[in-house]
């Protein structure tokens, strides 16, 4: 699904990815783990486009394609979503027409007919229901005036209704209470699929409590530093960053 | 451009306008004023009509605003000047039927179609009205309530010194008039519909409005300017409200006037003690347009609201003036203004507020917003604080730039395409103030005509079932 060759991206003059290598499988659930500034979100906005990186080395072939090539929204059209750190507000747009537009756009790129707004609500109730969502958010302005909990639900909720073959879950975690962070990890549970892969970004084991992942990988300094099964996230919430810097020096 | 200076120093309620000179003469105003006047005397009483006198006798004296003027510094009014503008009027019966469509538009209420300012219609649909409420226009409540209509009109408008509103009072005689007496409360909104009707030549309409809302009384307001398109008018409005102690006022303007129109509005409000006042301004058309809307809080406890929104496109001019004068202690005022300006249009915002010594736990606040779509179009901002009083809290800002980058980023992350997601955030920053209108029909009608200016598909509001009869 997912090849990521020795990848380098830097910010203005700073370099922060340094040689990612990577393969994601379909049906996979990769955990990329790391210490504050070792590139995790910023690995995350180069899979997802953001313009702000710029790739000086290194590709990345997603189903075959060249994913580096593609605009932001190709990618999405293509599968490819990413749950933000920091959703973004968008008051006098409402949730349901801001996700029709999104649904739209990508069912017109695969020739699909577009959904009329009949026929989308009634895909968007079962998708509620998945992720155990109040109706009442459909109405509501796009991340507007939401709790922290509630943008990152609602990140969730996006996800099950563009339904992505490619899942990348950016610190989806973080200013999540414990209560929360079950609701959404219920809900990436549920669309675990042999279909579809998923990247759970975190700083932190406890979300993989309840997300378990196949593998999980350390970022460190912009490189990959160790891979591993579910264990390498438990044994690396015991002994913390440092180990993983007295490691590898 | 004309070049007027005042010949008396000051004038007497009732006095004879000063002498006209060369350059008045080639002003069609003082010449419609005393080619009308035979029939403007007979509208109305007498007091009303020395009230015209003076008007245009002051208006002689201020002559148009000149660049110079402060509150007019970015709004050159000379292309107005130069039009030789007639006075408009009502070509008969038959022209009735010609707008018929715009009655069935309307829901449940009670509708106030004014064409040229010279005829006035009044339709009542739904339920009846509460006793004493009266809806109508204001030739009419001249001839009919002048007792109600002489206390208040020429009271608020500050004719002495604006010389539109001058103007617009010399030519008194049609528009609306609403009047709700104490305690009662209007459940459907009274709709204002201004509407011109070209005749061939570039003419002026004054239209005035009077509202009276007696204490604890309720009414919503929806004033709608609509006009014809490539035709040259010139709408001069002055919309006067007084709201009652414990009233409740909410007023909605919509204004679509025509490309090549000139729109100048004042409307001034007066507020009594703890009344609540709340205006949203929707400006969408004409080609020079200037709004200024004052309002006095001159009673404690009053809660005023000045939103406003305008999008302005080509070569179209739109400028807001607001001041909210707390006059007392314990009031508020909350002001949000949110411009749209693409292609070579002009924006204008000014914005005071001023909080007198006695107004001591003043609470103000004033945003206005700018999205410039274009680098040709230009905004001029301004807000103005001006505080005597120190136990007060007051707050303004002003931001003017483009689309947020993260927001389109995280539409394009959805698979909306960029230009799309332009359309879509820009509607989004209008439609903002557009959803803060509690009227279901004009909330949905603005959204549609939105989305539709940035062509996106239509449907951000659920259907709702059409407003029915009670």
């Amino acid at each position: 699904m997912l090849q990521i060759k020795n990848l380098h991206a830097q910010v203005g003059d700073h370099e922060i990815l340094n040689g990612i290598n990577l393969t994601v499988k379909a049906g996979e659930v990769h955990a990329i783990m790391g210490p504050n500034g070792s590139g995790k979100s910023t690995l995350a906005g180069v899979l997802a486009g953001r313009e702000a990186y710029e790739v000086t080395a290194g590709e990345v072939l997603y189903q075959g394609k060249d994913l580096l090539a593609m605009a932001p929204e190709e990618r999405a059209r293509e599968g490819i979503f990413l749950a933000f750190q920091y959703p973004v507000e968008i008051p006098g747009v409402s949730n349901t027409y801001f996700l029709r537009a999104a649904v739209n756009a990508i069912r017109k790129h695969r020739g699909l007919e577009e959904y009329d707004a009949m026929d989308f609500l009634t895909l968007v109730k079962e998708k509620l229901r998945l992720i155990h969502i109040d109706e009442d958010l459909l109405k509501r302005p796009v991340n507007e005036g939401f709790s922290g909990g509630e943008k990152k639900r609602n990140e969730i909720f996006q996800m099950a209704v563009l339904d992505p073959k490619l899942a990348i879950l950016d610190e989806t975690d973080s200013g999540l209470d414990i209560d929360a962070l079950r609701i959404v990890a219920d809900g990436v549970n549920t669309l675990r699929s042999p279909e579809r892969a998923t990247l759970v970004i975190t700083h932190y084991q406890r979300l993989l409590n309840y997300i378990v992942p196949d593998k999980v990988h350390v970022l460190y300094e912009g490189r990959i530093v160790k891979s591993g099964g579910k264990e390498l996230a438990l044994e690396l919430e015991e002994k913390g960053y440092g180990w993983i810097e007295d490691t590898i020096k | 451009m004309l070049k007027r200076k005042p010949h008396l120093a000051a004038t007497r309620e009732g006095s004879e306008r000063p002498m006209t000179t060369a350059t008045q003469e080639k002003n069609t105003y003082f010449a419609d004023f005393d080619r009308l006047e035979k029939d403007l005397v007979k509208k109305g009483t007498p007091g009303i009509h020395r009230l015209r006198k003076t008007a245009i006798a002051r208006f002689a004296e201020l002559g148009f605003p000149k660049a110079r003027d402060e509150e007019w510094r970015f709004t050159n009014i000379a292309p107005l000047e130069a039009i030789p503008f007639e006075l408009a009027h009502y070509e008969g019966e038959g022209q009735r039927d010609k707008y018929a469509h715009v009655e069935p538009n309307e829901a449940t209420g009670s509708l106030i179609l004014c064409i040229n300012g010279y005829k006035t219609f009044v339709h009542h649909r739904g339920p009846a009205l509460p006793e004493g409420v009266i809806i109508t226009g204001l030739a009419e409540a001249l001839k009919t309530h002048p007792q109600l209509v002489e206390p208040h009109i020429g009271r608020y408008a500050d004719y002495k010194n604006q010389p539109f509103a001058a103007l617009n009072t010399a030519f008194l005689n049609d528009g609306a008039f609403i009047y709700v007496p104490k305690g009662k409360v209007i459940d459907h909104p009274v709709t204002i519909v201004n509407m011109v009707v070209a005749f061939g030549r570039p003419f002026v309409w004054h239209r005035r409005c009077l509202v009276i809302a007696e204490a604890n009384s309720q009414v919503r307001i929806v004033e709608k300017y609509v006009g014809a398109k490539d035709t040259v008018y010139f709408t001069n409005a002055v919309t006067e409200i007084a709201v009652g102690p414990g009233a409740r006022i909410d007023h909605y303007k919509v204004q679509e006037e025509g490309n090549q129109s000139f729109h100048i509005a004042t409307m001034q409000v007066q507020q009594n003690r703890d009344s609540r006042f709340a205006s949203q301004n929707i400006a969408l058309g004409g080609s020079l347009v200037r709004n200024d809307i004052n309002a006095i809080l001159g009673a404690e406890g009053c809660e005023c609201t000045l939103n406003g929104l305008y999008l302005a496109t080509g070569q179209q001019l739109i400028d807001n003036h607001t001041f909210i004068d707390h006059a007392m202690p314990n009031c508020a005022s909350h002001e949000l203004y949110k411009g749209i300006l693409d292609g070579k249009a002009r924006g204008v915002f000014n914005g005071k507020i001023l909080v007198r010594q006695d107004a001591q736990k003043t609470d103000a606040k004033q945003t206005n917003k700018t999205l410039l779509l274009s680098d040709d179009a230009t905004i001029n901002t301004k807000p103005q604080l001006e505080i005597y009083a120190d136990d007060v809290k007051c707050t303004h800002g002003a931001t003017v730039g483009q689309l947020d980058e993260e927001a389109i980023f995280y539409l394009r992350s959805r698979g909306i395409g960029d230009q799309e997601a332009r359309n879509l955030l820009t509607y989004a920053f209008a439609n903002d103030i557009v959803g803060r209108i509690q009227i279901d029909r004009i909330r949905d009608k603005l959204e549609q005509t939105l989305l539709a200016s940035r062509q996106l598909p239509q449907g951000n509001t659920e259907q709702r079932p059409k407003e029915v009869l009670v």
